[in-house]
């Protein structure tokens, strides 16, 4: 990566984040009522957001190789129901990561 | 109204998310380090875009070079929440003076969080900033720590990176638990499979956000918030 590539790619993800982020104040400061679509995308929107991200964390695993994906599957159960269980964001994720850097030193991935 | 808190009752205030925030920039420095992206590369990043989960995606996309569009789409997807954070605060940050752009600027989530706790006459522009710079300082100082640990650590730190894996898996199992219509999340999960298969893992994600948004804006909304 070049750096000048770097530095665009920074300042356009934090221009866009800096966006986001005033958008509410600048179109929102005069009104009263939310139109109903933003309203509704407020409940709806995170959940698929969140759901796609988390595909996107495990875009790379390979189905067609069993050792290629038993790892990442077993660390994101892992995960999941200690979260359950627990319900401590740290633990979790700290357990779920070590979980996994060990299945990886056993040669699963 | 507006009586003045000192600073370490506000500190105190913020003791949770310095936890959190600590250990989530040494994640990130760290994911950071093995993407071979150095220190300068992540502080940066802490200080300019300031976003958690974006900045651990944004890792990902850097290494793979991926085109501006991609960056700036998947930045607005994936920070679009943020939009109804400031719907909360229109109001209150009117108050703020010098301090309210960079209220807007570092509303995180946990950032907002802590907002919404804060009881109505602590609303006021001192303890908002403090928390707010506070805030950033400790994700600030995560990142730091972690991009040292992982110039400085002998052996490769393999399978770090999973640490984003988790973080968005504990997000999707706290937004199920907490929300009696799944809908979204299956439209969600839906759109990402069906753009896996057909474009492959370096493209889908666009196309699956940019789909999952246009069928939660045409779809009544009656079907898809029942409750909460």
């Amino acid at each position: 990566m070049t750096t000048l590539y770097m530095v665009l790619a920074i300042l356009v993800a934090a221009g866009c984040t800096i966006g986001v982020r005033i958008l509410p104040f600048l179109i929102f400061s005069k009104r009263k009522e939310l139109p109903k679509i933003i309203v509704s995308l407020e409940h709806t929107l995170p959940q698929a957001v969140m759901m796609a991200l988390l595909f996107y964390c495990i875009r790379n695993v390979n189905f067609q190789h069993l050792h290629n994906w038993t790892g990442t599957i077993i660390a994101v159960t892992v995960t999941a129901c200690l979260h359950l269980w627990r319900r401590n964001v740290l633990l979790s994720i700290i357990t779920g990561t070590v979980t996994y850097m060990v299945l990886l030193q056993l040669g699963l991935s | 109204m507006e009586r003045q808190q000192p600073f370490w009752q506000i500190i105190v205030k913020t003791i949770p998310v310095m936890m959190g925030y600590i250990v989530l920039g040494i994640a990130f420095g760290l994911v950071m380090n093995q993407f071979g992206f150095n220190l300068l590369w992540a502080v940066f990043m802490s200080v300019f875009i300031y976003a958690g989960s974006l900045q651990f995606v944004l890792a990902g996309l850097l290494a793979q070079g991926s085109p501006l569009v991609t960056i700036a789409i998947t930045t607005l997807a994936v920070n679009s929440r943020h939009i109804f954070y400031g719907l909360s605060f229109i109001e209150t940050f009117k108050r703020m003076g010098h301090r309210r752009p960079y209220l807007m600027f570092s509303l995180t989530d946990e950032t907002y969080a802590l907002f919404c706790s804060l009881p109505p006459d602590q609303k006021d522009p001192y303890t908002m900033g403090t928390i707010a710079v506070m805030n950033q300082l400790y994700w600030i100082t995560g990142t730091l720590i972690g991009s040292v640990l992982g110039e400085v650590i002998p052996f490769e730190l393999q399978g770090v990176d999973f640490a984003m894996t988790a973080l968005f898996t504990v997000i999707v199992v706290d937004q199920l638990r907490f929300s009696s219509n799944k809908s979204p999340a299956v439209i969600g999960a839906m759109s990402s499979v069906i753009f896996l298969l057909l474009l492959g893992p370096d493209k889908f994600l666009l196309p699956a956000l940019s789909v999952s948004v246009v069928a939660l804006s045409l779809i009544p909304s009656r079907f898809l918030n029942r409750s909460t």
